[in-house]
């Protein structure tokens, strides 16, 4: 059958739930374009043959293959499309730098995606309010009380708060911390909010 | 209008503008606007003058709080208002941001299709933002995969391809101005369309295509 190749594609991101990024299916994508360089080819001869010899039988077939394209095309844009929605994604919950296991996965061309949607979205919120810059991927959640409990799940180094003091982020050492600064931290899993 | 807003939240002072607003009303749009983005179903226009000033707002009170000696309690609360104003304003712009990554083609469309003189929807920013997505998306598509299918199949066209924001959608929604005569489309066969009017302060669910004009002028509050 044709365009099944194309919707295993489908099935297969539909199948990865909660947008994680599965690898790259370069294998099936390559497939899908063999099959539709061979529709696409039968379908010119029969065209042909159909114009020079007016065979009005075959036009129903080459009817058939068309709309497989066209179906193939669509399945393989949504394939892509959703992917990239899926890295988009990667962006606002990891920030810009993407931990290895998932960059692992991308396709060389999506990287360059990334790359590109990253410094879009950073030069337009360097530009927001005249120039000072506002970064809208912090604050996600409502804040709730200034400072929190957290504890440091790694070894992270030192670290300054606002008013001008280090902290030294040790593993399993706990602090209290201003909400909006771990932000970042907690969701690169750096640190780790204590809820008592 | 930069110098019309107090550095601290309490009420304010005077400048030569026209248009002074009190910290407290700036507040109160940003929320307003704030809040229609959030529940709308499409983009709205773009508020970036509330921004701006809002932007202002919170640098003002940062550097009043660095002057505030330390272990000052009253610097904890004005340092949870900017928390709160920012993450408020910070959720703002990532819902238009939102909107504009799932709409792009048909953001664009209607930016390109914008008579002179009328409003953007979207900010300068914004629109840049918009195109280099587009663009960007548009590349990796055609590098992938379009240029390696048959010649007549290596365009799509993107305005059909991504989804238009659903405008039926049902929004929630408080009047703050009476209305009169809302015509109101039949949702099945056998229903006939009929006229309701809007009572200042009551509270309607409704489709979003009914009271769209209303949200931009801001005669209803989306809720």
């Amino acid at each position: 059958m044709f365009c099944e190749k194309a919707m295993e594609m489908i099935r297969e991101l539909h199948r990865m739930s909660d947008g994680q990024l599965p690898a790259f299916n370069e294998d099936g994508l390559r497939q899908v374009l063999q099959e539709m360089e061979a529709l696409y080819e039968q379908n010119q001869a029969d065209v042909n043959e159909a114009k020079s010899f007016g065979r009005s039988d075959l036009i129903p077939s080459i009817k058939l293959r068309h709309c497989c394209l066209l179906r193939n095309q669509r399945c393989i844009t949504a394939y892509l499309y959703d992917r990239l929605l899926r890295i988009r994604a990667l962006r606002w919950e990891y920030g810009s730098v993407l931990p290895a296991n998932v960059r692992f996965h991308m396709s060389a061309e999506e990287v360059q995606w990334f790359g590109q949607y990253k410094k879009s979205l950073a030069s337009f919120m360097r530009s927001l309010g005249e120039g000072e810059g506002l970064d809208i991927t912090q604050d996600i959640k409502p804040p709730k009380s200034l400072y929190i409990q957290v504890r440091c799940l790694k070894d992270h180094g030192e670290f300054e708060i606002e008013d001008g003091t280090v902290i030294l982020l040790k593993k399993n050492s706990q602090h209290f911390l201003p909400r909006w600064k771990c932000e970042q931290l907690i969701r690169q899993g750096v640190l780790e909010h204590v809820v008592s | 209008m930069s110098d019309a807003l107090s550095d601290d939240g309490s009420d304010i002072n005077q400048d030569d503008s026209q248009d002074v607003m009190t910290p407290a009303e700036l507040i109160a749009k940003l929320e307003e606007a704030w809040l229609n983005e959030k529940f709308s179903p499409e983009l709205l226009e773009n508020k970036s003058e509330v921004v701006e000033c809002v932007m202002e707002q919170l640098t003002h009170m940062e550097s009043n709080l660095q002057r505030v000696k330390k272990g000052d309690a009253k610097a904890s609360f004005h340092r949870m208002e900017i928390d709160r104003i920012r993450f408020v304003l910070s959720s703002y712009l990532r819902s238009r941001l939102q909107k504009i990554e799932k709409f792009f083609p048909h953001v664009l469309e209607r930016e390109k299709s914008r008579v002179e003189g009328q409003p953007s929807l979207l900010s300068p920013e914004e629109f840049a933002f918009a195109k280099e997505y587009y663009t960007n998306t548009e590349t990796y598509l055609k590098a992938v995969a379009l240029k390696r299918m048959p010649l007549n199949l290596q365009t799509v066209d993107l305005l059909k391809a991504v989804p238009e924001p659903c405008l039926d959608s049902f929004v929630f929604l408080r009047v703050k101005e009476k209305q009169e005569n809302i015509l109101v489309e039949p949702e099945t066969d056998d229903q006939r369309e009929y006229i309701v009017d809007l009572e200042e302060g009551s509270q309607h669910l409704m489709r979003y295509r009914t009271v769209a004009p209303l949200v931009s002028n801001g005669a209803v509050q989306l809720i």
